[in-house]
């Protein structure tokens, strides 16, 4: 399987399996962290989280109501 | 798990975006108090007014339903405090989502490359978005809220996609798919309402696309400089 040529050249270079331990891995954890912030922060429909962060929602652009 | 993972290389991600997002989201903070928030509360006057007209025309056991309405904070500083908390959430969420992309792209990182990489998620997660659905104040009529999630969903992840091909691709064929991928949201276009109405006076409106695109360029440009930054220094 080839990747989008030159978009992840590094991941291409290096062994597989010491990328996937020491990028992909940490990369996706902590991604995955952010996501969890940003979804509770700005999409969960629970009314206290609605209300906590209403206006913040509508300040940075996101859907309210 | 000990050498299956890379623990220095989370810890970094993570402690860079922690910096940078309780900074940039108190900063958020105090500028959006400066201005978007009055705009708030004005047009929220608004449409306590135009609720309280309608609950006179509505019957009793709606009014009911409004007071087992959920617990809010109270106007003032218990309002700000959990705004800024919801904020510095935000801004870690994002933070941990910039850094993650420096250290995937693995190259040297400080300042001035956090500062393009914060340009590039205040195009995707503001910009972009904004486009189709134009930050609103509280009573403004709106499409179903999940229909717009959704497509506010769809046009970052293809506007963020869109952007990588574009600046990281080598061919450019590549580089016009990437191009293309911007393209697609608005071609489909965002869910709108059956009727454009609002409780608050267009001006308003408008006053605050102006207030949030003001306290969100500063917001990206400081996230994204300050990520930069302590990733570099946490090294």
């Amino acid at each position: 399987m080839s990747s989008i040529p030159g978009l992840l050249d590094n991941v291409d270079s290096q062994s597989h399996s010491a990328t996937w331990k020491g990028k992909i891995l940490p990369v996706m954890l902590a991604g995955s962290l952010g996501l969890v912030l940003l979804y509770c922060a700005a999409f969960a429909e629970t009314p206290a989280l609605h209300n906590v962060a209403h206006d913040a929602r509508h300040s940075a652009g996101f859907p309210c109501h | 798990m000990a050498g299956m993972f890379n623990l220095a290389a989370f810890k970094r991600i993570v402690s860079a975006a922690a910096m940078a997002g309780v900074l940039a989201g108190l900063l958020f903070t105090v500028v959006q108090q400066i201005q978007v928030s009055r705009i708030i509360l004005n047009a929220e006057v608004y449409e306590d007014a135009a609720a309280a007209q309608s609950a006179h025309v509505h019957s009793s056991a709606e009014n009911e339903h409004h007071e087992h309405e959920a617990w809010q904070p109270t106007n003032g500083v218990e309002r700000t405090l959990f705004t800024a908390l919801a904020n510095i959430s935000l801004a870690v969420g994002f933070g941990l989502l910039l850094g993650s992309g420096i250290c995937l792209r693995g190259e040297a990182s400080d300042w001035r490359a956090g500062l393009l990489w914060g340009l590039a998620g205040y195009v995707v997660f503001f910009v972009a978005p904004s486009l189709g659905l134009p930050p609103e104040v509280p009573g403004t009529e709106a499409a179903p809220l999940a229909d717009r999630q959704l497509w506010w969903l769809i046009t970052v992840v293809m506007t963020a996609t869109g952007l990588s091909l574009l600046i990281f691709a080598r061919t450019w064929q590549v580089k016009i798919l990437g191009a293309a991928l911007l393209g697609v949201p608005h071609l489909i276009g965002a869910p709108q309402p059956q009727v454009h109405a609002s409780a608050a006076p267009i001006e308003l409106a408008h006053a605050f696309i102006y207030a949030t695109a003001i306290a969100n360029t500063v917001f990206w440009l400081t996230l994204g400089s300050l990520t930069g930054f302590f990733y570099k220094k946490f090294a």
